[in-house]
């Protein structure tokens, strides 16, 4: 089957789609978009996960034609997503009702071109500047998923506590840090987007 | 030797001093960042399973459904008539008269002949265009099974009447052990410990099981090989080791090492899993085959076989001690289960044994480690081996003689403490410090976390926060049946491949002056598996040549081996490669800018001359030259092998010899809470304190130690591969029912660094990564014990054991 | 394999009367699995993302209309006061990626005993709306569960919402698993007080071939609560009342041994659950209880 949805403000198609593929499959093998990671495939990892109309979810677990229409941010566009949620709500000071991204805004967002060969042109997202800093990567496998329910739970809560931390990233798998090192970077990124607004 | 309780005094050993280098930005002691980071966090980094080919195949392979029998016959016509298929491979169709491979023992068919020895052994290979087409093909592929008796212990392994694993065994180890279902054994035989037991006020026995943990690295096994014109094939794979794997590969392929080129691609984490081989020939068999490339992902239930676990083992235990405390004698039995296959076992062995006592000084012990063949699956290398089984059960043993001796558990440890220059029970002197008395001191004199932190009070009264609670946010417990307990563990490691192995690696460093700059290249063949290798060697480089700019090279096999990423040794061994290259390069340069400059400054020969910002300096701190100037026209390129000092071998007889090259300590206190009603526990603290010698790079050491911390805490509380007893089948081949610690069930992690140099090592450092696993699991079962005063002597600890039930 | 996209209820329902062994898929958190590990290849896949009315409720008088879709991170966030004892389940399911996606709907398709929805849905009281071309009837949640991952549906039937009873007093959920986020229940208990008819009702998950009620246990304690005179009083529960309680309702239970852990350990888990369970309701009817944070 044919499945056609928005990546990273990109419209993309796929031909060919086997009816049991799942939007992970897609993405890493028939899209160019290996970032989203394929540890489990069962929804037990959270390394796949990707914003899927804004909604954080395990692509492994949409099935490719569930995808159909909508709109779908990966690692791979995070910075670019990020960028644009500052600038439509400057500071992510998130007064009642302002918080999050809009489904609305998801669909209006579009990534910038990319030559595809800088990658120092890819300017960073607080929280994978924070990532880095932080000393939260090691292999790196579990990273790219963390980072996008890293970068939602702060879009919607920009000083959360330390458990709220835990919750927000207890469906993401890290083998090699043993955690600590993640929690500082979520603490990182909301310090620094907290200066930003003062 | 004098008893004193050495809680006070001041551990031997002294930081290292770093000339060379000192002024360059980025070099050794800094934590400067991964080179790699980037890559990672934004998804470029191209791990194996990412790789892609035009016109690419994906390989499949069909694992057996039992543990062991006679394959009567294998129909594969349907499966090669799917339209889609382009290879289905079995035994028949191996290239080469070499069949099987291993890591000592080359006792793994490639695919499985006449007989499959446990559930999920490979038997035949599909490439497809699709892996759905792939799938439905081996699907289609008719097995005759018929099954044979099983080997599931060691009762069953030394039976009478047992059924061999492997038949006619040719192996080195076939002479010395006592059944062929044995595949090594090591005693190690020190003092008279009956006699010594006879000296003793009280000794105490015990009983202990490890259950079979998995490495469960993310990403899964993967990788993708391109056929090349010239009749060989170029491999991009995830391993641990390219060159030992590359030993495997080209003899079962037929095709000399020269033809089978390798490319490290991403790593997803290994931990020892990646250390056999699993996809590496299948897919190259089926590209060379096919003309393809050939790509193969495992999906998570087939990593579950596609890689060795951790042995699991049964340890029995015996210690004796006079009434003031001081260890009189150990004797102890370790049952180690090495599965259908040798993979690491005998080294295994070696730990197991040349470890058993711990890092306590025991003058007389009797000592004898063996390894299973059996039906379970294969069992290898992770993270600590052998010495993380044996440490589970002498810790758990410290704390009962503590209790019948009416002693502090850590005053105990203390006063048995082995030091610098303590003879291990092998022989072998500890020739560096050994601060084991003060790592406990340390962690014991970290204050203890607040009590009940579920509980906050305000205004409109308390409220509870289940997620501080045992349950989590299963909301199992408000703190009913909640007990807080406290737990201490201390171990030791070796560093390095031990017992006479010729442990080396390989590293080339390139000068140059690129855009006017001086820039350094390394090159070696380390697989950089996320320990952060990449970034130290580029530490390295910076330091001793005086350059801000390095680059890393692709790890490959066009430069010579650089050993293998475990046993804790990489940055001592292929770090110690490129710091001896470093040097080799410092001295070309130097000698490039004598000729060139020699005669307009007398200090070029007369002072010591360090790289340093880019420039060459005297000791003194002149400028002589810019390397810039020096290296203009010229670039400067060294490859070089670096050992570290031998070993031996152990006696096959007493276990005497010089078998290790240096040790790892590492100390833990656990708290716990435990519901003891339910038997859930939360691990809420688990601090560290460890010797490192030297941190070259203190935020990735910390992120070692964390790391290692809780994959000890996870075999402690939830992970255990189960496999039937009765079929040898494994029972929970996923992420749903092999859990792994979330970031709900991991604790803040203190790590208190020490910095004691060893001389032997470069720079003084230390391999860190496995001791923090090693005393992980006891300290959490030591504070379970304490919060619920069970004797628990298995691990991992489930519900039902703490309940009863 | 077929891959249906309707796009209303009623395409939807024609779509499976024509083809029975159509295997709807919403949250994809079950069958996505299944398909992945190569578990299932069902004839055809049908996503009923595309029918928006799936994923919205209706508050009522008496009862909340669950959409089959809604996912829930929405029953979390929405309806705590309405369905406590189903917003406490919710915040137990899996991970937060998973929980939105997954809903309500798919728990009772797939109907595993685990399934973490099912005890809340005993305890307080559910029907579940199933239609299908020939029309729509509503089973009582009492009557769904027919096996192990067996339900009371028809083979062209759908679930359309599930209507719950709005809770009328205090509800608790408790569930036992081998690790502090994302698990599998080992065995779940949920309990309901309902002041209004002064009953107890319950719900036993993984512990038996299909989620139960624990009536014994609900006979006995709402005889025992109305003798004496608890519900007027508002006294504590005498000690002995709530052990015969949580022996009873570990006497409900029909577990077996498997991977996440042994039959005993199961029975001695939802007694101890069934007793703290009723604790914590029994003090919040009291309006003694203490206020949860990180629960639902």
């Amino acid at each position: 089957m044919r499945v056609n949805f928005t990546v990273n403000g990109r419209k993309q198609e796929a031909d060919d789609v086997w009816e049991g593929e799942s939007l992970l499959y897609v993405l890493r093998e028939r899209m160019g978009l290996p970032g989203s990671k394929n540890a489990c495939e069962q929804g037990e990892c959270g390394s796949c996960t990707v914003r899927l109309d804004g909604v954080p979810v395990c692509s492994c677990l949409v099935a490719a034609g569930q995808a159909e229409g909508r709109e779908v941010v990966t690692v791979e566009g995070l910075a670019d997503y990020a960028r644009h949620r500052d600038d439509a709500h400057p500071g992510t000071g998130c007064a009642a009702g302002t918080c999050g991204t809009s489904l609305d805004a998801a669909q209006r967002w579009q990534a910038r071109p990319t030559d595809g060969q800088s990658a120092e042109a890819a300017e960073l997202s607080p929280v994978q500047q924070a990532f880095i800093d932080a000393g939260a990567v090691q292999c790196g496998f579990c990273t790219p998923g963390l980072l996008v329910a890293a970068d939602e739970l702060l879009e919607t809560q920009p000083s959360p506590s330390d458990q709220d931390i835990r919750e927000a990233l207890s469906g993401n798998l890290c083998r090699c840090t043993g955690y600590e090192k993640i929690l500082d970077a979520v603490r990182l990124a909301a310090a620094r987007q907290e200066e930003t607004v003062r | 030797m004098a008893l004193h309780p050495r809680a006070a005094s001041v551990p031997a050993g002294t930081p290292t001093k770093i000339t060379q280098g000192s002024q360059t930005r980025g070099g050794i002691g800094e934590s400067t960042l991964r080179p790699d980071g980037t890559l990672k966090v934004t998804g470029e980094f191209a791990y194996s399973s990412d790789m892609w080919h035009e016109d690419m195949l994906w390989g499949h392979t069909l694992r057996s459904t039992v543990a062991h029998a006679e394959i009567r016959s294998i129909d594969i016509g349907e499966a090669l008539a799917t339209p889609g298929v382009y290879a289905v491979l079995t035994y028949d169709d191996l290239p080469a008269e070499m069949k099987n491979y291993g890591l000592e023992i080359q006792d793994t068919p490639v695919l499985a002949h006449g007989k499959v020895r446990h559930h999920g052994e490979p038997v035949a290979l599909v490439a497809a265009d699709h892996p759905e087409t792939a799938r439905r093909a081996a699907a289609k592929i008719r097995i005759d099974y018929a099954e044979l008796p099983l080997v599931t212990d060691e009762e069953s392994a030394t039976a009478p009447d047992a059924i061999l694993v492997h038949e006619g065994r040719t192996d080195h180890h076939i002479g010395h052990v006592p059944h062929p279902n044995i595949v090594h054994r090591q005693p190690i035989v020190r003092g008279d410990a009956d006699a010594a037991a006879a000296r003793a006020d009280v000794i105490v026995t015990g009983d202990y099981v490890f259950g079979m943990q998995d490495q469960a690295f993310l990403g899964p096994e993967s990788g993708l090989a391109v056929p090349s014109e010239d009749g060989g094939v170029e491999l991009y794979v995830a391993t641990q080791w390219l060159h030992s794997d590359l030993r495997q590969i080209a003899p079962v392929l037929g095709l000399p090492e020269d033809k089978v080129r390798m490319t490290l691609s991403g790593v997803g984490g290994a931990f020892g899993g990646r250390e056999d081989l699993s996809m590496q020939i299948h897919a190259c068999l089926l590209a060379l085959r096919t003309g393809k490339p050939v790509k193969m992902v495992y999906n998570r239930f087939e990593s579950f076989f596609g890689h060795v676990h951790r042995h699991p083992a049964k340890l029995h235990y015996e210690h004796g001690a006079t009434k003031d405390g001081k260890l009189t004698h150990m004797k102890c039995r370790i049952v180690l289960d090495g599965g259908a296959y040798a993979s690491a076992s005998p080294a295994v062995v070696g730990n197991a044994s040349s470890l058993a006592v711990g890092p306590y000084v025991v003058e007389d012990v009797d000592i004898e480690a063996i390894a299973l063949y059996s039906n379970n699956p294969p069992c290898g290398a992770m993270r600590g081996f052998g010495a993380v089984q044996a440490c589970f059960a002498y810790e758990a043993q410290m704390d009962k003689l503590a209790a019948a001796l009416d002693m502090d558990p850590v005053e105990l440890r203390q006063l048995n403490a082995m030091e610098q220059g303590t003879l291990l029970p092998t022989g072998q002197p500890v020739d560096s410090p050994a601060p084991v008395a003060e790592l406990l001191r340390r962690v014991k004199a970290r204050p203890l976390p607040p009590e009940q932190q579920w509980l906050s009070a305000d205004a409109e009264g308390s409220s509870v926060d289940v997620r501080a609670l045992p349950g989590g946010l299963s909301n199992t417990t408000h703190g009913e049946g909640v007990v807080r307990g406290v737990g201490y563990a201390v171990g030791l490691k070796n560093v390095g491949f031990s017992e006479g192995f010729d442990d080396y690696s390989t590293a080339r460093v390139r000068m140059e002056v690129i855009n006017g700059e001086p820039v350094a290249t390394v090159h070696t063949a380390m697989a950089e598996v996320g320990q952060g290798g990449v970034t130290v060697h580029a530490q390295i480089a910076r330091t001793e040549l005086g350059v801000n700019q390095v680059t890393i090279h692709p790890a490959d096999t066009q430069v010579g081996s650089a050993g293998s990423t475990s046993a804790s040794r990489q940055t001592y061994v292929t770090g110690g490669a490129v710091k001896n290259s470093c040097e080799a390069v410092r001295e070309q340069v130097l000698e490039i800018g004598r000729r060139k400059f020699g005669t307009y400054h007398p200090a070029w020969a007369t002072a010591e001359l360090l790289l340093e910002g880019g420039k060459v300096v005297t000791d003194g701190g002149e400028v002589l030259a810019p390397l810039a100037d020096v290296l203009e026209g010229e670039a400067v390129d060294v490859e070089l092998e670096w050992r570290h000092r031998p070993t031996e071998a152990f006696d096959l007889r007493t276990g005497q010899g010089n078998g290790h090259v240096q040790y790892s300590f590492a100390a833990h206190r656990a708290v716990v809470e435990v519901d003891t009603e339910l038997g859930l526990v939360k691990v809420i603290e688990l601090a560290c304190a460890q010797d490192v010698g030297k941190a070259l790079n203190p935020l990735s050491v910390v992120g070692q130690i964390q790391g290692g911390t809780t994959q000890g805490l996870g075999v402690a509380v939830m992970e255990e591969i189960i496999v039937d007893p009765k079929t040898a089948k494994v029972r929970n081949p996923s992420f749903t029912d092999y859990l792994i610690p979330t970031i709900l069930d991991t604790p803040t992690i203190p790590v208190d660094v020490l910095e004691l140099a060893d001389d032997h090592a470069p720079y003084g450092l230390r391999g860190i990564g496995e001791a923090p696993t090693l005393s992980s699991t006891p300290a959490v079962l030591a504070a379970i014990r304490n919060a619920t005063g069970l004797e628990l002597n298995r691990t991992p600890v489930r519900p039902e054991h703490i309940t009863g039930t | 394999m077929d891959f249906l996209r309707p796009a209303s209820w009623e395409e939807a329902l024609a779509a499976k009367a024509e083809h029975p062994t159509a295997v709807p898929i919403a949250g994809g958190t079950d069958v996505m699995v299944e398909i992945n590990f190569d578990h299932r290849r069902p004839e055809y896949l049908m996503d009923l993302n595309r029918i928006g009315e799936l994923s919205e409720w209706q508050v009522g008088p008496d009862a909340v209309r669950l959409g089959a879709s809604v996912p829930y991170s929405a029953v979390m966030e929405h309806l705590r006061a309405e369905l406590p004892g189903l917003a406490l389940a919710s915040h137990t399911v899996a991970s937060p990626q998973i929980r939105n996606r997954g809903g309500v709907g798919g728990n009772l398709g797939t109907a595993s005993p685990a399934g973490d929805a099912h005890p809340a849905l005993l305890a307080a009281g559910a029907e579940v709306e199933a239609a299908s071309v020939r029309g729509t009837r509503m089973i009582p949640i009492d009557d769904f569960y027919t096996g192990v991952k067996r339900n009371a549906l028809a083979p062209d039937e759908l679930i359309r919402a599930v209507h719950i009873k709005k809770a009328d007093g205090p509800q608790q959920y408790s569930k036992v698993g081998t690790r502090n986020a994302m698990v599998i229940a080992v065995c779940a208990f949920g309990l309901a007080l309902h002041p209004e008819t002064r009953t107890v009702r319950t719900g036993i998950g993984s512990a038996a071939p299909t989620p139960v009620r624990a009536r014994e246990a609900e006979e006995f304690l709402n005889a025992a609560l109305e003798e004496g005179g608890f519900w007027e009083s508002g006294k504590i529960i005498t000690p002995s009342v709530a052990k015969q309680f949580a022996q009873l309702a570990a006497g409900a239970c029909n577990p077996i041994d498997d991977v996440r852990g042994t039959a005993a350990y199961r029975r001695h888990a939802v007694g101890i659950m069934a007793r703290r369970t009723l604790g914590w309701t029994w003090e919040q009817y009291r309006g003694a209880g203490r206020t949860l944070e990180g629960a639902a």
